[in-house]
C-alpha cells in the first residue's frame, strides 16, 4: 500500500506544480486529503506489518501518522484562504501545494520506515519540500530564511549520514540486515561501544536541527518565522516529530546497551541547555512567531528530560510530543488571523485583539493557558508526569532550575499575549482591518478541545498505543 | 596506489587553505572528484558491473564534471568577484589545517580499532573539519556551498573506507544529498544575488533575535 500511496502522492504534487487553475488544485488538494486519511486508516488497520522490508506500522508510527492526517486537514484547507486573500500567482501557489503535498508525504515515510537509511532519505526530502515553502514570498526575509534552513539541515543530515557511516563500523562486516532498527535492537548490546557511542553523537546532533533541540535549533527558528502560516503550523509540530522519530528509534537501540546512562547525560545537557537557551530569547523577542517558535524549543526540551529520567518520563514524553504538535499547530494557524488583522508579526503593534476578532481572541486566551501546561491542558498532565519522573529519578538539581526557567516563559508569554488581546496598540489604523471569518477559527479550536480531551480523558486505545510505543524502553 | 591518492586529496585540502580565488577552489573541487574515482576504482575492482557504473557516474560525472561545471556558471552568471575574501589571513588557515590533519591523525592512533584503515579515517575526517573551518573562515555563500562539497567528499571517503560492499542504498544516499544540496543552493544564489549585490553572507544576517 506504501507503493502506492507515494505515486499517488507524488503525481498530485506533479500535477499542482504544472496545474494553473484555481479549482483543479483545490480539488487535487481534496484528493491527497483523502488519500492520505485512506492510507492511515489502512496502516492502522495493518499494524504491526511490513511492507517491502523497508515500512513497518509500529505503535509509534500510528501515533505520529494520525497526529499527521488530522493537523494537515486544516493546514492544507486554509492554506486556501491564506494564499488566495495573500497574492493569487498561479506559479507561486502551484509550487506551494506542491511542496505541502510532497512534505506531508515524506513526514509520512519517515514515520513509517524500518530501516536507518530510509529514514535519512525521507528527512532529507521534507527538507527541500520546506525550503519550497519557507521560499514562498520570495522577498529578502525568506530568502535568507532559506539559504539558512537548507544549509544548516544539510550540514546537520550529513553529521547523521556520519553517524550512520559509524554505526556501520560498529556492526561490522557482513551485517546489512543490521540497519533495519529490529535487528539493530537485537544485535547493540554486542556492539562496540565506542563505535557506538560516536555514531550517537553524530546522529543525536544531526536530528536536532530538524527536533529542535541545542547545537542545530537555529535554522528552524527562522524557518517558522518566514514560512506560510499554514506551512509553519506544519513545521512547529509534524516536522519536529520527524526528527524525534528519527532520534527516538535510535535512543531506543542504545538504551539496550550499556552506553545507556552515558547517552541520557548527553541528551540531558542539550534538553537543558535548550530549555535555557528558549527562556532567554522568548524574555527577549518581539515578534510572535519567533516567540512561538522558541516555546516549541522549550517544549521539545522538556520531552528529552522526561526521555532522560526514565520511568513514567518515557511515556509522559510521547504523550507531551503528540499533545504539543495539536496545540502549537493550532496556535500558529491563529497567527495567521492575527497577522491578516494587524498586517504584521511585532507585538508592539499589536493588541485590542478583542475588538477585531472575538473568537480569536478568545482562542488566543485559551491557547495561552494550553500552552503553557495549566490545567485543563492536557500538557499540565504530561509535564507533571515528566516532572515527577524527573523528581523520582533524582534528578532534582536539574528539575529546580528547569521550573524556574518554565516561570519566567509563563510570564514572559502571558505579558505578550495578554497585551496582544487587551491594550490598544499605538498608532493603528483601525478602518482598514478586514473582518476575519470566524468558522475558520473552528478548526483551531478542535485541535485544542483535541489536547484537553486526550490529557484528561484518553481513550484505551491512545494509552495502550502509547505504551507500546514506549515498551521496550527499562531504565 | 590508494595511499598516493589519499595523500593527495589531504594535501589538496592544504592548498585550499592557502588559495586565493574562486576558480582554484572549483578546480580542487575537479582534482578530488578524479581523486575519489581511482580510491573507488581500486577499492571495488572486483564487483559487479552496476556498481562500478554507479560509482563512475557519482565521482567523474557528478563530482568531477557536473558541480565544478555549474560552480562556474553562477560565479560567471552572478558576476562575483574572482576574491575568496577569507576572514582570516592565508597562513593562519594553513597552520589550523595542518593541526587539524594532525589531530586527526592522532585520534586515529588512539582509537587502533582493527575494522578501521587508518588513512581512509584520517583524510575523511580532515576534510570534514576543515571543511567545517572553510565555512566559518569564508565570507561568500558561494564559498560556503564549496566547502560543503568538500565535507561531502570526505564522507563519501568514510563511506568507502566503512563498507567495503557499499550497499547501494547508502550510496544513492550519497547521490541525492550531493543533488539536492548543490543545485538547491545554485538555484538560491541566483536568488540571492538578485536580492543582495555580491553574494555575501554578511548581508544575510536581518534575521536575528
Amino acid at each position: 500500500m506504501i507503493i502506492p500511496y507515494l505515486t499517488g502522492s507524488i503525481l498530485i504534487a506533479g500535477a499542482l506544480f504544472f496545474n494553473q487553475k484555481k479549482l483543479v488544485s483545490k480539488l487535487l488538494v481534496v484528493t491527497f486529503l483523502i488519500m492520505q486519511w485512506g492510507f492511515t486508516v489502512f496502516e492502522i488497520m495493518h499494524k504491526g506489518a511490513t511492507t517491502y522490508d523497508y515500512f513497518s506500522t509500529d505503535a509509534l508510527a500510528v501515533l505520529l501518522l494520525v497526529t499527521l492526517s488530522i493537523i494537515s486537514i486544516p493546514a492544507l484547507t486554509h492554506s486556501y484562504e491564506y494564499i488566495y486573500k495573500e497574492k493569487d500567482n498561479p506559479r507561486a501557489r502551484g509550487i506551494y501545494y506542491g511542496a505541502m503535498v510532497l512534505l506531508i508525504m515524506s513526514l509520512t515515510a519517515a514515520y513509517l520506515s524500518s530501516h536507518i537509511a530510509v529514514t535519512w532519505i525521507f528527512v532529507e526530502i521534507t527538507t527541500l519540500s520546506a525550503s519550497a515553502l519557507i521560499f514562498h514570498r520570495r522577498n529578502a526575509g525568506s530568502i535568507e530564511a532559506t539559504w539558512k534552513y537548507v544549509f544548516v539541515s544539510s550540514i546537520s543530515l550529513v553529521f547523521v549520514f556520519i553517524g550512520i557511516l559509524f554505526l556501520s563500523i560498529a556492526l561490522g562486516k557482513g551485517h546489512e540486515e543490521g540497519m533495519f532498527y529490529e535487528e539493530l535492537m537485537v544485535l547493540s548490546p554486542g556492539l562496540n561501544t565506542f563505535w557506538l557511542k560516536m555514531a550517537f553523537i553524530f546522529i543525536f546532533s544531526g536530528y536536532t536541527a530538524k527536533l529542535g533541540l541545542v547545537p542545530m535549533y537555529t535554522a528552524g527558528i527562522d524557518a517558522k518565522d518566514k514560512a506560510p502560516t499554514p506551512a509553519a503550523a506544519l513545521f512547529s509540530s509534524v516536522l519536529m516529530n520527524v526528527g524525534f522519530v528519527g532520534f527516538f528509534r535510535f535512543y531506543k537501540v542504545v538504551a539496550n546497551t550499556s552506553i545507556h546512562p552515558w547517552t541520557n547525560h548527553v541528551v540531558m545537557i542539550a534538553a537543558f541547555l535548550s530549555i535555557f537557551v528558549a527562556t532567554v530569547y522568548m524574555l527577549k523577542v518581539k515578534n510572535i512567531k519567533r516567540m512561538l517558535a522558541y516555546s516549541s524549543i522549550e517544549h521539545m526540551g522538556l520531552i528529552m528530560l522526561g526521555l532522560v529520567a526514565g520511568g513514567i518520563g518515557y511515556y509522559a514524553a510521547l504523550l507531551h510530543l503528540i499533545l504539543h504538535s495539536f496545540a502549537k499547530s493550532a496556535l500558529f494557524l491563529q497567527i495567521g488571523h492575527l497577522y491578516k488583522t494587524f498586517k504584521t508579526k511585532n507585538i508592539y503593534s499589536i493588541g485590542n485583539y478583542f475588538k477585531f476578532n472575538v473568537p480569536g481572541a478568545v482562542f488566543l486566551l485559551l491557547a495561552f493557558i494550553v500552552v503553557t501546561a495549566m490545567p485543563p491542558s492536557g500538557l499540565f498532565i504530561s509535564e507533571f508526569y515528566i516532572f515527577k519522573a524527573m523528581f523520582e529519578g533524582g534528578y532534582l538539581f536539574l528539575l529546580i532550575p528547569v521550573l524556574i526557567l518554565l516561570t519566567m516563559i509563563i510570564w514572559s508569554l502571558g505579558k505578550n499575549i495578554l497585551k496582544m488581546v487587551f491594550i490598544p496598540p499605538v498608532g493603528f489604523d483601525e478602518s482598514k482591518v478586514e473582518p476575519v471569518n470566524s468558522l475558520e477559527t473552528f478548526s483551531q479550536y478542535l485541535l485544542l478541545g483535541l489536547v484537553i480531551y486526550l490529557g484528561i480523558n484518553p481513550p484505551q486505545v491512545f494509552v495502550d498505543l502509547l505504551h507500546e510505543a514506549v515498551q521496550n524502553l527499562t531504565f | 596506489m590508494t595511499n598516493i591518492l589519499l595523500i593527495v586529496f589531504t594535501i589538496s585540502l592544504l592548498y585550499f587553505a592557502i588559495a586565493n580565488r574562486l576558480m582554484t577552489y572549483v578546480k580542487i573541487l575537479t582534482l578530488q572528484g578524479v581523486i575519489l574515482f581511482g580510491v573507488a576504482f581500486i577499492e571495488l575492482r572486483e564487483l559487479n558491473l552496476l556498481n562500478l557504473i554507479f560509482i563512475l557516474l557519482e565521482t567523474i560525472i557528478v563530482k568531477a564534471l557536473a558541480i565544478p561545471m555549474f560552480m562556474r556558471y553562477v560565479i560567471k552568471k552572478n558576476n562575483i568577484t574572482r576574491e575568496a575574501e577569507p576572514f582570516v589571513p592565508n597562513f593562519v588557515s594553513l597552520i589550523l589545517v595542518t593541526i587539524i590533519i594532525i589531530v586527526t591523525f592522532i585520534i586515529s592512533n588512539v582509537i587502533n580499532d582493527p575494522h578501521l584503515h587508518k588513512i581512509y579515517f584520517v583524510t575523511a575526517l580532515s576534510a570534514l573539519f576543515s571543511g567545517l573551518y572553510f565555512i566559518s573562515s569564508r565570507k561568500k555563500i558561494i564559498t560556503h556551498v564549496i566547502c560543503y562539497v568538500v565535507i561531502e567528499n570526505g564522507v563519501f571517503i568514510l563511506s568507502l573506507a566503512v563498507g567495503n560492499e557499499m550497499p547501494l542504498l547508502i550510496n544513492l544516499g550519497v547521490l541525492l544529498d550531493v543533488f539536492v544540496s548543490v543545485f538547491l543552493l545554485g538555484i538560491f544564489i541566483n536568488k540571492v544575488g538578485d536580492v543582495t549585490s555580491d553574494g555575501d553572507v554578511a548581508e544575510l544576517s536581518k534575521l536575528k533575535d
